[in-house]
């Protein structure tokens, strides 16, 4: 627990702490963002989280077991309107299933379908993984994406979300095939990108900051 | 397709005679040279546009490793851009201990040849997006390889070495490549042991080589001596370029090195 979380002034997120991401990065672009942050492997926690960040470097498969024990909390919070950001693998957890996790015969591992929609491994000519700093283009407005249509994120991944709903799409990024690099559930409250923002420099730090924003708003 | 080439500086860490971490680069025939302090550095270079960090142990030596994994976590705390760190990860533990530390990809040399399977463990368990495996190439023109590709009307092989290039490992490069493809590596960092320091530019025949062999993203790596190395390199197919004492001894800045490559038609982040 980092000693900000005391103050009861700031923004609290928690980062799901569920084995495989890469949390310190994460962690302190939040803070930079002004919140206050707590990293966390107990479920229990999720209930006292003003925001709630899925970090994400991982496999789906691994992930999701691992993740497995934040399901119904997770879900939960969802539904109360806790703002929550999967970031890459952890966004494409909040979709219902994924193509890089289908068991031997056992059909598809299933996600949380926060964002209904699956989540697809790129086909084409071009290189996978998709990996390096690519351009934004935001599709709607929205208070997470304000300030960087067009810049610069870094990606790394080889599979991407494909919603149900369109409408779910906040930004897309071009690679072969055009697909969301940032989605939102119906409500506005769930949402991912498919880049990395702790690692996409100032852009990211945007991301960030405005995702604080809407924490603290909510 | 937007995706830009990527322009990264290499960082050397070794422990300094006070056992703290410092950053040290190569000159050509002559020994290893102190330049800084590499979170420092590391946030001078994020501020002149680097796209990302590599950052090596030169010494994978127990002590150099934790000191390693400090300078991971200072980096991760302070600069916000893409960090790979190599040296001395042999085991999925090491894999796991340098991500938690803030690393985003792990850059695997001698623990993959030694083991191939890590890779695929290390694949399996964190994605193959942060598993670089990484080799040191050297030319061979005897007739031992199985990939042979002309270069300047000779017939040359590549070997896949360890230990800085000292040691040989018989295995053909263009074959280790296609199997660490096949294990699950997500980026292929492609050194050149006859290019290392020389400033004479990437070892073209090489990076194309192995660009055209896999589908993955290549790292070319060894020989940059100024900005149009790196068009050459990204014009092989590799699609980033790492350079170390160009930056270091500020002959060329960042900043001007992709304003060139900007010029030249190749996309970058400006």
């Amino acid at each position: 627990m980092s000693q900000q979380s005391l103050d009861r002034t700031t923004t609290s997120v928690m980062v799901v702490d569920y084995g495989l991401g890469n949390l310190r990065s994460a962690t302190r672009g939040l803070e930079r963002a002004g919140a206050s942050v707590t990293i966390s492997d107990d479920p229990a926690d999720l209930r006292d989280a003003d925001g709630i960040v899925l970090p994400g470097v991982g496999a789906f498969g691994e992930g999701m077991d691992n993740a497995g024990p934040f399901r119904a909390d997770l879900v939960a919070a969802a539904e109360e309107g806790v703002p929550i950001l999967g970031i890459c693998l952890g966004m494409q957890m909040l979709l219902t299933s994924s193509e890089e996790a289908n068991r031997e015969g056992q059909g598809d591992v299933e996600g949380l379908d926060l964002v209904p929609g699956r989540n697809v491994r790129f086909t084409g000519t071009q290189k996978v993984p998709h990996m390096g700093w690519n351009e934004l283009s935001v599709e709607r407005p929205h208070p997470l994406v304000e300030g960087v249509d067009g810049e610069y994120a870094y990606f790394v991944h080889s599979y991407y979300a494909e919603p149900d709903d369109t409408d779910a799409v906040v930004a897309t990024t071009e690679y072969g095939v055009e697909f969301p690099a940032v989605v939102a559930n119906e409500a506005g409250t769930v949402f991912g990108t498919q880049f990395h923002p702790e690692k996409s420099g100032e852009t990211g730090l945007r991301v960030l900051r405005n995702f604080v924003n809407i924490v603290a708003e909510e | 397709m937007t995706l830009t080439k990527r322009v990264i500086p290499c960082i050397d860490v070794d422990l300094d005679e006070d056992g703290e971490a410092a950053v040290y680069t190569g000159v050509q025939f002559e020994e290893l040279k102190y330049t800084g302090d590499p979170v420092e550095m590391a946030k001078r270079y994020n501020e002149a546009g680097a796209d990302e960090f590599v950052f090596l142990d030169i010494t994978a030596s127990a002590e150099g490793r934790e000191t390693m994994l400090d300078v991971v976590e200072g980096v991760a705390d302070e600069v916000f851009i893409p960090l790979t760190v190599g040296g001395g990860i042999r085991t999925v533990a090491d894999i796991k201990e340098t991500l938690r530390a803030g690393a985003d990809k792990v850059s695997i040399n001698t623990g993959a040849i030694e083991r191939p399977e890590l890779i695929t463990e290390g694949a399996k368990a964190f994605g193959s997006q942060c598993i670089v495996v990484s080799v040191d190439a050297r030319r061979r023109s005897d007739d031992q390889g199985e990939n042979y590709v002309d270069v300047d009307g000779e017939s040359v092989w590549f070997e896949a070495t360890v230990k800085g290039g000292r040691e040989g490992t018989g295995m053909d490069v263009l074959e280790w490549v296609e199997e660490a493809e096949r294990r699950g590596a997500g980026e292929i960092f492609v050194n050149s042991i006859d290019r290392d320091g020389t400033k004479d530019g990437y070892d073209l025949p090489l990076m194309e080589a192995v660009a055209k062999r896999v589908s993955l993203p290549i790292i070319a790596s060894s020989g940059c001596g100024e900005p149009e190395h790196m068009k050459d390199v990204f014009d092989v197919g590799a699609d980033a370029a790492l350079a170390a004492s160009i930056f270091h001894f500020d002959e060329y800045s960042i900043e001007e090195t992709k304003r060139y490559l900007d010029e030249n038609g190749i996309p970058v982040r400006l």
